[in-house]
């Protein structure tokens, strides 16, 4: 089991609060949630500060553990984050990065060798359909590749909360889905939670078992796609009058009719 | 084991493949470094044979005592300080590429070497610092203790809230723009005979080796290169970013202190004893890249030895070049670094 509770979180940068008592109700493991909202709503903050990465005031739980009260390392062992920005210029091979994420720090109750490493990096690899990659070097890879290659480090970590922020942003749509798709297979079948930030609210709608739509640092709405993607609160979150409607398929469909100004 | 290695998909095998290729290149690379210290050790202005001299290296006793002299006091010294200082610049500049995430990061392109210039300088011309210690260790020391400063600084900024790490680098290229006024200021003040010695000092020459020099540089390299090869998961981690390098449990801010803390060691002992000496810690670093890529178990050690061969090639030809003459080395490594350091920032686009 792998439930994640957030309450009263406080985080920010610099002593300046981005975030503030901010919870969240229960996740459960294998759930992926979604988390939308308008530029500077504090999205990535959220996920950087329960990876550990910013400092932060509160309460995370994961499983029967108090994140903010253990080591980057024993933290490491649970939650892996996939940032925005892409590493430049690196001289390393997709595989070698793949083992490099394995072999940072130590994982649960695993130690691996270098040669038992890269096999594990290679199945990782394989089970997103980019054994392809493996011996490419990462700064011969278009921007999507090496999202790709992101993916398969932080998923190779096996957490039990995985943080993808904007995984899809440098993605046609095509691997849009596909990555998409992989997170939620990853979830249900690792029985990991996974929390995305997305900006395309129709591909969280597809992907996401819950929503949570931010504004300001606050939670505005929280629960599943048709409760937390509705009209009246695109129209206070981003300030856009739209029709959401379920397609003859099934698909949730965000139809934006005009921006409000004023 | 054949059919082990069958049963392994084709990107695994070809991985174990990489290592074995990785580790035969830094194979390659340390007989070549143990060549060209041998070829530095013997070519020289004195007119004993190249054999006359690696024959007395192993066997003391097959030489005059004057050839002695100039093969133990003289060849000996020099050509070990010029490998080790290669290996210590080279291996302070690939830490400190890292780190910084800057190829064109260095000891000479940061600051270091320009602080050590003008903290000799001012211990040749003003005579400063405590006179208890011998005249020898006078310039050597100072410049060392700028030099360190130098880097402190760096790292004081790079604890400093909200400065990022670009910060760092415009800081230590200012850092080198006021060190070099600072020596040039120092040299108007300065008597002609000072003058003579201090732009001598800043050439950068292994002429001031001398055996109690090389074992302290020795030292700080036996000392700090442990800890450095057992960064080398954290810093190769740290190749994917920080963010990422973090989120895998690398303390990137502690990773970051303490290796700039060996970058100031290293870098400071070895401009301390030499002078400056330019582009080693640039050139190193980018060979061993292409050869071994930036896997820094691997990355590091053919750093090292790569800036040994490099630094051995360049004190054997500043001998070689003039007959008779022995160049400033650091002249030497400087015609040879600048057009490295060109196609370095070609390469990256005009990226810094």
């Amino acid at each position: 089991m792998s439930d994640l509770s957030i309450s009263g979180l406080d985080a920010g940068y610099g002593g300046q609060p981005i975030i503030s008592g901010f919870s969240l109700p229960t996740l459960t493991a294998g759930e992926v949630v979604s988390v939308v909202g308008p530029n500077g709503a504090g999205k990535s903050t959220l996920l950087r500060s329960l990876a550990g990465l910013i400092p932060a005031h509160g309460s995370i739980r994961l499983d029967e553990a108090e994140l903010t009260r253990l080591s980057l390392a024993d933290r490491a062992k649970r939650v892996t984050y996939m940032p925005q920005t892409l590493p430049q210029g690196v001289a390393l091979t997709v595989l070698e990065t793949v083992v490099a994420s394995i072999r940072a720090t130590p994982l649960r109750g695993a130690v691996y060798t270098d040669a038992q490493a890269a096999e594990r990096a290679y199945e990782v690899l394989q089970r997103i359909n980019a054994e392809a990659l493996a011996g490419q070097r990462l700064d011969r890879l278009s921007g999507g590749q090496k999202q790709l290659a992101g993916l398969a480090q932080a998923l190779a970590r096996e957490p039990r909360l995985l943080l993808l922020d904007e995984p899809t942003s440098a993605l046609d749509l095509h691997y849009q889905l596909r990555v998409l798709d992989l997170a939620r297979e990853a979830a249900a079948e690792r029985s990991m939670t996974v929390m995305i930030v997305l900006h395309d609210l129709q591909a969280a709608a597809r992907v996401s078992d819950r929503i949570a739509v931010m504004a300001k640092g606050r939670l505005v709405a929280f629960g599943t796609p048709d409760e937390a993607i509705t009209p009246e609160i695109l129209a206070e979150v981003y300030r856009v009058s739209a029709r959401v409607q379920r397609c003859d398929r099934g698909a949730l469909q965000v139809m934006i009719d005009d921006v409000l100004t004023g | 084991m054949a059919n082990a290695e069958n049963a392994l998909p084709e990107a695994v095998v070809a991985y174990s493949r990489s290592v074995r290729t990785k580790l035969f290149a830094i194979a390659v690379l340390a007989a070549l470094a143990a060549a060209a210290l041998l070829l530095d050790i013997a070519t020289g202005p004195s007119s004993i044979s190249p054999l006359t001299v690696l024959q007395g290296v192993f066997d003391p006793s097959s030489l005059s005592t004057a050839q002695q002299a100039i093969v133990w006091q003289v060849r000996l010294p020099y050509a070990l300080m010029a490998m080790m200082v290669g290996a210590a610049l080279a291996l302070a500049g690939a830490e400190m590429q890292t780190v910084l995430n800057n190829p064109l990061a260095s000891p000479f392109t940061l600051g270091v070497s320009s602080a050590a210039s003008f903290g000799a300088s001012l211990a040749i011309v003003l005579g400063l610092g405590a006179s208890f210690i011998g005249a020898d260790w006078l310039v050597p020391l100072n410049a060392f203790v700028f030099a360190f400063g130098s880097v402190l600084a760096l790292q004081a900024l790079a604890r400093m809230k909200g400065s990022g790490i670009e910060s760092i680098v415009l800081f230590g290229i200012a850092l080198v723009f006021a060190f070099n006024a600072l020596t040039a200021l120092v040299q108007f003040l300065s008597s002609a005979e000072a003058l003579q010695q201090l732009v001598f000092w800043t050439m950068g020459s292994l002429s001031r080796a001398t055996w109690s020099n090389v074992a302290a540089l020795a030292v700080v390299l036996v000392a700090v290169t442990p800890f450095s090869l057992l960064s080398s998961r954290a810093l190769t981690a740290l190749r994917l970013g920080e963010d990422r390098a973090m989120s895998f449990g690398v303390d990137v801010k502690r990773l970051r202190f303490l290796s700039l803390l060996r970058v100031s060691l290293l870098s400071a002992t070895a401009v301390a004893f030499v002078g400056a000496i330019g582009f080693i810690g640039l050139v190193g670093p980018h060979i061993a890249r292409l050869l071994v890529g930036e896997d820094h178990r691997y990355f590091l050690p053919a750093s090292i030895l790569a800036g040994a061969v490099i630094m051995s090639l360049a004190s054997a030809a500043s001998k070689i070049i003039v007959p008779g003459v022995l160049m400033p080395v650091g002249i030497v490594t400087a015609v040879i670094g600048v057009p490295v350091f060109l196609l370095l920032i070609f390469r990256n686009g005009g990226r810094a």
